[in-house]
């Protein structure tokens, strides 16, 4: 002990959270115009969704994506589905339900549109993917709660925090799956591109992201699935919706509430993980919906079991909401 | 000028490529190079194949024969030294231009088949043509075609999975015909396949390129199979050619004991043909000659069997010593009328394991005759063995070419080395 405290009178404390600080000041000033359209981008694009899904009567909605997980998937998902939905409904959970749907679609569909681009540029240089590797662990294992600082920071409190903060906290799996699922396509393949003359660029498109897309798509399920995790906590930074209802029964210390919007939460996030694992699957047809889980859905699902593994594992620390698998 | 040329080609991998390259020039030793980072893969390669050839190039596993392979189309860019394809020297291209190159000159086989699983098996065969830009009708129709050569149309709807090893190389092969280039690339092709399977596929190559006639370089790891294949053979030991020549060229010089000890696993019966042990043909007896007189040429001679002829240089049957003595006995005139044993006809083509069979009967000498059935030469039983022992040939027989055996030898000298050929 009596080392130690030598050695903190040797070493300088390095003010690494003040340079932060400094930095965010400085990209505040600078960037503001930028920090601002962002916001007003994805702000607008979750109040829109949000209008969007609560337009129609809540029950027609519910049927219509209990459908959707029928045709998709299964004659019995698409019932489970349709009885989750139904209890969101009855729970009165269904408004701040949409509010996170709209979130986590409109988080995704941007983390996904950055994940994939720049994973496939870490699966053709192993230059990119060194540079790349340390950030995303960076990003997903600094705490979730260290996020909400410079997302208040930046964007103020409400929900345009929250969809930055799942857009970072649900990126890394986008971009790590696509990588993983590009350098696994067989490299006789490529070869075999280049060696009938086929460009690159005709090679990614034809060969490399056609073959890939299963983990790819394996990705893009746990990207949707991080982001839901996210958009729990984003209710801290008053991004509303389900997360918004945790928090007040945090505060408020009503199990009640707490239990009801927990349990949305899990309904959400089964009902997504099955629909996406099915979409990365299933592009053939709707084998599922005549065979009614015959032997290709089997297969199918035990494939994608072994593909998600080291992800699943990757991810518990993140206090993820865990579907039942 | 050559389909394709290459001359001193290095290619060497890790640290200070250029460097490497120097030394070994200077006559470093591969060992010194190594302890410097560097790992050569094929060392001052150089070679020619004409149009219309299958060449082979074999060696062990690493011994650099898929580096030099990747080095004919770019694939791998060349350390040191020239390729060049047709007209066009592939080692100074561009990307661009490199890209035009392969999609119009040259096609590839993999070892592992290398088909794109999410694609049928017509747009596999069509991914060729479908890279160099040619519409879609048309492609599929060549696509078609193509697996029509290799026997697969009615599997053009199926996806490769569904299909066998054999099947997916036949795929392969039928990718690499429609794009119809006329330099063909085989990477270790049929190294992934079944035995039986691969002397099916071999057959098959053999006669598509009997009717096609493109450029294949091949690549194996198995000598027998670049024995079968290949009209040039380049052997391959640490990256340096150690020997090119034709298959029958190494059997019988062997460039060091490398390539000596490769040999001893040779089928020579596959390799050697009949033209490669025959000797001069004797002359033919005429029907009209007299018994009498046949016998005593064969007595002096110790012949056990005289060639019997017409006049135009076919043989019509073989009359045998005690034929010959039962007509004398029987005061026959000529040798007309005898009954006489049918011909053992062979082509100078014919693998001798093909004419094991009628080389070990006694009586009747194997024959081997040209495309109009004349008689070319005699395969002597003795040369037979000496050539699948592998016993140097004395230097007193030399290998006869077709056209000599047109001059014919008096009676008397040939019915001595038939002689030989039938008791030796």
């Amino acid at each position: 002990m009596a080392e130690s405290s030598d050695d903190s009178g040797l070493l300088p404390r390095i003010p690494v959270g003040e340079w932060v600080d400094t930095a965010f000041d400085w990209v505040t000033e600078n960037f503001e115009p930028v920090l601002d359209a962002i916001s007003t981008a994805s702000g607008a694009g979750v109040d829109g969704l949000t209008d969007a899904l609560l337009l129609p009567p809540a029950i027609l909605l519910a049927a219509l994506l209990a459908l959707l997980g029928g045709v998709l998937r299964s004659v019995r998902f698409g019932i489970a589905s349709l009885v989750g939905l139904l209890l969101l409904i009855s729970m009165e959970m269904w408004e701040p339900a949409m509010q996170t749907l709209a979130l986590i679609l409109v988080a995704t569909v941007i983390a996904v549109a950055i994940g994939i681009p720049v994973g496939i540029a870490a699966a053709k240089s192993s230059r990119v993917s060194a540079v790349v590797r340390p950030v995303l662990d960076f990003m997903q294992t600094m705490p979730a709660l260290v996020y909400l600082i410079p997302a208040v920071t930046f964007f103020g409190i409400g929900v345009v925090s929250g969809v930055v903060m799942t857009i970072i906290f649900a990126l890394p799996p986008g971009v790590r799956l696509t990588e993983l699922g590009i350098r696994q396509v067989d490299g006789e393949l490529v070869e075999a591109g280049h060696a009938f003359g086929s460009p690159p660029g005709k090679i990614l498109r034809g060969v490399q992201l056609p073959l890939a897309l299963p983990t790819i798509m394996a990705g893009v399920n746990q990207v949707i699935m991080l982001a839901l995790s996210m958009a729990v906590i984003a209710g801290f930074v008053g991004a509303g919706g389900l997360g918004g209802l945790v928090v007040t029964s945090l505060s408020r210390l009503d199990l009640g509430l707490g239990v009801e919007a927990g349990l949305a939460v899990v309904i959400l996030a089964i009902y997504l993980d099955r629909l996406t694992s099915a979409f990365g699957q299933q592009r053939r047809g709707f084998p599922s919906f005549l065979s009614r889980g015959g032997t290709v859905t089997t297969t199918a699902a035990a494939s994608s079991r072994s593909v998600d593994a080291p992800v699943t594992g990757a991810t518990d620390q993140n206090a993820r909401p865990e579907p039942a698998r | 000028m050559p389909a394709v040329h290459a001359e001193g080609l290095f290619k060497v991998f890790g640290r200070r490529p250029a460097d490497a390259v120097r030394r070994l020039q200077d006559g470093a030793s591969v060992a010194d190079v190594r302890e410097s980072g560097a790992t050569p893969a094929v060392i001052d390669a150089g070679f020619s194949v004409e149009p219309g050839e299958i060449f082979v190039v074999m060696g062990l596993s690493g011994s650099g024969k898929s580096t030099l392979l990747r080095m004919l189309n770019g694939l791998l860019e060349t350390t040191a030294g020239t390729v060049r394809v047709g007209d066009a020297e592939l080692t100074a291209l561009d990307a661009p231009a490199l890209r035009r190159l392969r999609q119009e000159r040259m096609s590839m086989v993999f070892q592992h088949f290398a088909l794109f699983p999410h694609r049928s098996v017509l747009d596999n065969a069509a991914y060729a043509l479908e890279v160099r830009g040619v519409d879609r009708a048309t492609r599929r129709a060549k696509a078609r075609e193509a697996l029509a050569l290799v026997g697969l149309d009615q599997w053009a709807d199926q996806k490769p999975g569904q299909l066998s090893g054999g099947m997916k190389q036949r795929v392969g092969l039928a990718r690499a015909l429609a794009a119809d280039t006329d330099l063909l690339l085989m990477d270790e092709a049929f190294s992934a396949l079944d035995p039986l399977i691969r002397r099916e596929m071999q057959d098959q190559l053999l006669e598509l390129q009997a009717s096609l006639g493109k450029t294949i370089v091949f690549i194996t790891h198995d000598l027998n199979e670049a024995m079968r294949l290949g009209d040039r053979i380049a052997i391959m030991r640490d990256g340096r050619i150690v020997q090119i020549g034709t298959p029958d060229q190494i059997l019988e010089t062997p460039a060091d004991d490398y390539v000596r000890q490769f040999l001893a696993d040779v089928d020579r019966g596959r390799v050697f043909t009949a033209g490669h042990v025959m000797v001069p043909a004797p002359a033919l007896v005429a029907p009209t000659a007299a018994p009498a007189q046949v016998l005593q040429t064969m007595r002096d001679t110790r012949a056990g069997s005289v060639l019997v002829g017409d006049g135009d240089g076919r043989v019509v049957g073989v009359a045998t010593e005690d034929v010959v003595r039962t007509a004398v006995a029987a005061g026959a005139s000529s040798l007309a009328g005898l009954p006489l044993l049918p011909a053992v006809d062979v082509r100078a083509t014919t693998p001798l394991n093909d004419l094991l069979a009628a080389a070990a009967q006694d009586e009747v000498p194997v024959t081997v005759v040209d495309d109009d059935g004349r008689l070319a030469g005699v395969v002597p039983r003795g040369a037979v063995l000496a050539a699948l022992g592998g016993v140097p040939r004395p230097a007193a027989q030399p290998p006869v070419a077709l056209a000599e055996a047109e001059a014919v030898p008096p009676a008397d000298e040939t019915a001595l080395i038939t002689s030989g050929g039938i008791r030796g």
